[in-house]
C-alpha cells in the first residue's frame, strides 16, 4: 500500500533533480533543493509504517511515545531541510547582492544530458546489486544513487560557492533516500544526529560563503583559486 | 567515567563560551589537556568497558588511540595561551571553544562503537576544526576553510552512504540490520559480498578523505599551510589519526568477512599512491607548512600500507600513529613559530632560521630527521618493522618501493626544510620582533624529546597496548 505512495514521490524527487540541474535563477534553485527536501521529510512517516519488510522487526507497529518521537522528528526534517536551510542560503544569496543565477561550468543543456545519462546509468547499476527479493520492484536504491549523483554533478559544475552548498545538500538528500531503506536500523538519535550536522555544516558554509562574499564580491568559487602548486 | 572523556572537554567549552576575559579563556585549554590526560590515564587503567548498550566502548583499539589523541592534545594545548596571548589582536573565544570541542569529539569518534554515531562525531570534528583554520581571517585562510569544508563535507557524506550500505548487506544476508560495531563484526561473515565490497569502498574513501589519503587529500596542503601551526598539529597529529581508526574499524569488519585479499589491495594501493604523491609534491616545495602536509599524507599512506601488508607490519603501523603524531606536532609548532618570526613560511623569505631563532630552527631539523626516518627516533622504529613486515611477508618488490619513496621524500622534504634553517638571516624583511620564547618552544622541546625517547626504546605499557590492539584486528575469523 505505502510503495503505491512512496514511488510516485521518488519519482517527483528525480524530477526534482531535473529541475535543480536546469535551473539558473539562485532563489529558484533554493526552493528547488528545499522542496525536494520537505518531500523526503513527508516520505519519512511513511517509509516507517510497515512499508519494508523488517527481518524480525514489527510491521507498523508504533506505540503513542514511538509516533511522538517519530512525528517530531519529521517535523524536525521537515523544517531544517525545507525551512531553516533555504532560509539561511537565501540569506547569503541577498548578501552577495550582485549575483541573483548560478553559472554552470559545463553549461545547463550539457548538465542535464550528463544528470539524464548518469541517471539511466545508475539505474542500471543498481540492477545489478543483489537486491532483498522484497525490494526488487522498489525505486527506493536507484533514486537513492541518482540523487547522489545528481549532488555530485552540482558540486563539481556549479560556480558559485551556493550552487555548490547546494549540491552537497543534494548528495545528502540522496543518502537520505537510501537511509529510508534502513529505517528500522538507523536510531532516530543517529537520524536527528545526521540531520543536525546537515543544519551545522551548511550553516558554517553558509558563513563562509558570506565571508567569500565580501572578501571576493563575485561570490564565486573560481576565485578561489591562490592556493595551489 | 568513560563519558567524561567526552563531556568534561564540551563542558569546558561552554565555559569558554561564557569567559569574558581574551587573556584567561586560553587557559581553559591547557586545563583541559591536563585533565583529559589524567583521566585517560585513569579509564585506560580500569581494562575494556561498554556503556549505553554498547554504543560507547573501551577495546583495545580505543585503548591505544585515546592515549595518542589525549597526548598529542596535551602537548598542543601547552603551546595555546603562549601563541593565542602573542595573538592578542584576534579575539579567541570562538577559538577556544572550538579547540575544546575538538577533543570531546574527537574522544566520541575513538569511543564510539556505533557506525552512525562515529560518522556525526566525525563530521562535528570537521565543523569544529574549520574555524581553526579560519583564525587568520584572511582571503588565503578563507579558501582554505572552504576547500577544507566542502571537501570534508562530501567526504564524510560518502562515508555515510558506506555505513547504509554496510547496514544493507547485512539485510541482505537474511539478519537483522544493525550500525552497531560488535554486532557487524560477529555477523560480518554472513555479509553480503558485493556490497560489503561497495562499502569498503565507500567508506576508505569517505574516511581516507579525512585521513589526507591521496587523491581525496586535496584539502591537507591548504589546511594545513593557511591554518595556525597548533591547529596544523591538531589536525595532523588527531583528527587523521581518528580518520585512520575509522578505517581500521571498517577493514576489521572486512577481516572477520574473510575479505582480506579485496581488503589488503585497496589499502595498498591508497597506501602508495599517498606516498607517491607526497614524493611527487614535496619535490622542489617552497612553503614549509604545505611541505609539512605533504609528510602526513606520505605518513597516512605508511598506516595505509602497513595494514595492507598485515603481521608485523600491522604493529608497525599502530606503533607509528603515535611516533608520526608526536613528531608532527612538534614540527607544526616549530613551522608555525618560524611563519610568527619570519610572517612568511616560503623559503624565498625564511633563511637562517638557525640564527634567529636557535630552538625553533634546531627544532625543527631534529623534527625533519625523526619523521623522514632517521635512526635515533621513534618513527624509524616503527617505519622499521613496516620495512621488515614488508620483506618478511614476501612482498620484495612492495618493500623497495617503500623505502625508494621514502628516500625521495627525505630528499625533498630536507632541500624545503634544511635551506631554510641555514644560510644568514635576511635583515631587509624583518616583520616581526618575535623570537624563541620558552611557553612556545617548551611543546616542541617535549615532542622531540619524546620522539627520542621512543626510538631508544618502547615502554612496556606501550608495546602491550600496541599487541593487544593488532591482536584485536588480526584475529583469526571463525
Amino acid at each position: 500500500m505505502n510503495s503505491q505512495i512512496l514511488e510516485p514521490c521518488l519519482v517527483l524527487a528525480l524530477l526534482m533533480n531535473f529541475y535543480v540541474l536546469g535551473v539558473s535563477r539562485l532563489n529558484a534553485l533554493i526552493k528547488g533543493v528545499a522542496a525536494q527536501g520537505v518531500l523526503l521529510g513527508l516520505m519519512y512517516p511513511v517509509a516507517h509504517q510497515g512499508f519494508l519488510p523488517v527481518v524480525g522487526g514489527p510491521e507498523g507497529s508504533l506505540n503513542a511515545v514511538g509516533w511522538l518521537r517519530l512525528l517530531s522528528l519529521t517535523l524536525v526534517i521537515i523544517g531544517i531541510k525545507g525551512w531553516v536551510i533555504p532560509r539561511l542560503l537565501l540569506r547569503a544569496a541577498a548578501q552577495a547582492e550582485s549575483r541573483t543565477t548560478v553559472s554552470s561550468i559545463i553549461g545547463f543543456i550539457p548538465s542535464l544530458l550528463l544528470g539524464a545519462v548518469g541517471t539511466g546509468a545508475v539505474m542500471q547499476f543498481a540492477r545489478s546489486l543483489p537486491l532483498t527479493e522484497n525490494h526488487h520492484t522498489q525505486f527506493l536504491i536507484p533514486a537513492a544513487l541518482a540523487t547522489v549523483f545528481v549532488g555530485f554533478l552540482l558540486l563539481v559544475t556549479r560556480r558559485e560557492a551556493i550552487g555548490q552548498v547546494l549540491g552537497y545538500v543534494v548528495l545528502e538528500n540522496g543518502i537520505f533516500i537510501f537511509g529510508l531503506l534502513l529505517i528500522e536500523v538507523v536510531p532516530l538519535l543517529v537520524e536527528l544526529g545526521v540531520v543536525l550536522d546537515l543544519f551545522v555544516g551548511v550553516f558554517v558554509m553558509g558563513i563562509t560563503v558570506n565571508h567569500v562574499s565580501r572578501a571576493f564580491p563575485e561570490a564565486s568559487s573560481e576565485h578561489l583559486t591562490s592556493l595551489r602548486e | 567515567m568513560m563519558l567524561l572523556l567526552i563531556l568534561l572537554p564540551i563542558g569546558l567549552a561552554i565555559v569558554a563560551l561564557l569567559v569574558p576575559s581574551n587573556r584567561l579563556r586560553p587557559w581553559l585549554v591547557p586545563l583541559a589537556g591536563t585533565l583529559h590526560l589524567g583521566l585517560t590515564a585513569w579509564v585506560v587503567s580500569q581494562g575494556d568497558q561498554w556503556m549505553f548498550g554498547r554504543w560507547l566502548a573501551l577495546d583495545p583499539l580505543s585503548r591505544l588511540f585515546i592515549c595518542v589523541i589525549s597526548l598529542v592534545y596535551f602537548l598542543c594545548s601547552l603551546y595555546a595561551p603562549g601563541y593565542l596571548l602573542t595573538r592578542g589582536e584576534r579575539p579567541n573565544r570562538v577559538m577556544c571553544t572550538c579547540l575544546l570541542l575538538f577533543l570531546g569529539l574527537t574522544s566520541l569518534v575513538i569511543l564510539s562503537h556505533h557506525l552512525g554515531l562515529m560518522w556525526i562525531a566525525m563530521e562535528a570534528t570537521t565543523l569544529s576544526s574549520a574555524t581553526g583554520i579560519y583564525f587568520n581571517h584572511n582571503p588565503r585562510s578563507l579558501e582554505a576553510t572552504w576547500k577544507y569544508l566542502l571537501i570534508g563535507s562530501v567526504g564524510i557524506a560518502v562515508a555515510l552512504l558506506g555505513s547504509f550500505f554496510l547496514a544493507y548487506a547485512m539485510i541482505q544476508a537474511g539478519s537483522e540490520s544493525t550500525l552497531l560495531l560488535d554486532e557487524l563484526v560477529e555477523h560480518s561473515h554472513k555479509l553480503s559480498l558485493p556490497w560489503l565490497h561497495a562499502a569498503f569502498v565507500l567508506l576508505i574513501v569517505g574516511y581516507g578523505t579525512k585521513m589526507g589519503l591521496a587523491p581525496m587529500h586535496t584539502w591537507k596542503p591548504d589546511a594545513y599551510g593557511e591554518a595556525p601551526g597548533i591547529v596544523g598539529a591538531l589536525l595532523a597529529g588527531g583528527m587523521t589519526n581518528c580518520a585512520f581508526l575509522c578505517v581500521l574499524r571498517i577493514y576489521h569488519i572486512a577481516h572477520i568477512a574473510h575479505d582480506d585479499a579485496y581488503a589488503n589491495r585497496i589499502m595498498l594501493f591508497f597506501g602508495l599512491f599517498s606516498m607517491a604523491t607526497a614524493a611527487v609534491y614535496m619535490a622542489r616545495q617552497k612553503d614549509i607548512k604545505r611541505c609539512l602536509a605533504y609528510s602526513s599524507v606520505e605518513h597516512m599512506g605508511m598506516l595505509a600500507f602497513g595494514v595492507g601488508i598485515g603481521g608485523p607490519a600491522l604493529t608497525g603501523a599502530l606503533l607509528h600513529v603515535l611516533h608520526n603524531a608526536i613528531c608532527k606536532v612538534g614540527l607544526f609548532l616549530s613551522a608555525g613559530n618560524i611563519h610568527r618570526a619570519y610572517g612568511s613560511k616560503s623559503t624565498d623569505e625564511v633563511r637562517g632560521v638557525l640564527r634567529r631563532l636557535p630552538v625553533t630552527g634546531t627544532l625543527l631539523l631534529v623534527g625533519f630527521f625523526a619523521v623522514t626516518g632517521a635512526p635515533l627516533f621513534g618513527p624509524f622504529v616503527s617505519e622499521y618493522q613496516i620495512v621488515a613486515g614488508t620483506f618478511s611477508s614476501g612482498n620484495l618488490v612492495l618493500g623497495l618501493v617503500f623505502l625508494a619513496l621514502m628516500m625521495l621524500v627525505f630528499l625533498g622534504m630536507g632541500n624545503t626544510l634544511v635551506n631554510c634553517c641555514l644560510g644568514p638571516a635576511p635583515e631587509a624583511n624583518e616583520t616581526s620582533r618575535f623570537r624563541d620564547h620558552f611557553s612556545m618552544v617548551a611543546p616542541a622541546m617535549i615532542c622531540m624529546a619524546l620522539t627520542l625517547y621512543l626510538g631508544l626504546q618502547t615502554p612496556q605499557f606501550l608495546a602491550d597496548s600496541v599487541a593487544d590492539a593488532t591482536a584485536f584486528l588480526a584475529r583469526a575469523p571463525d
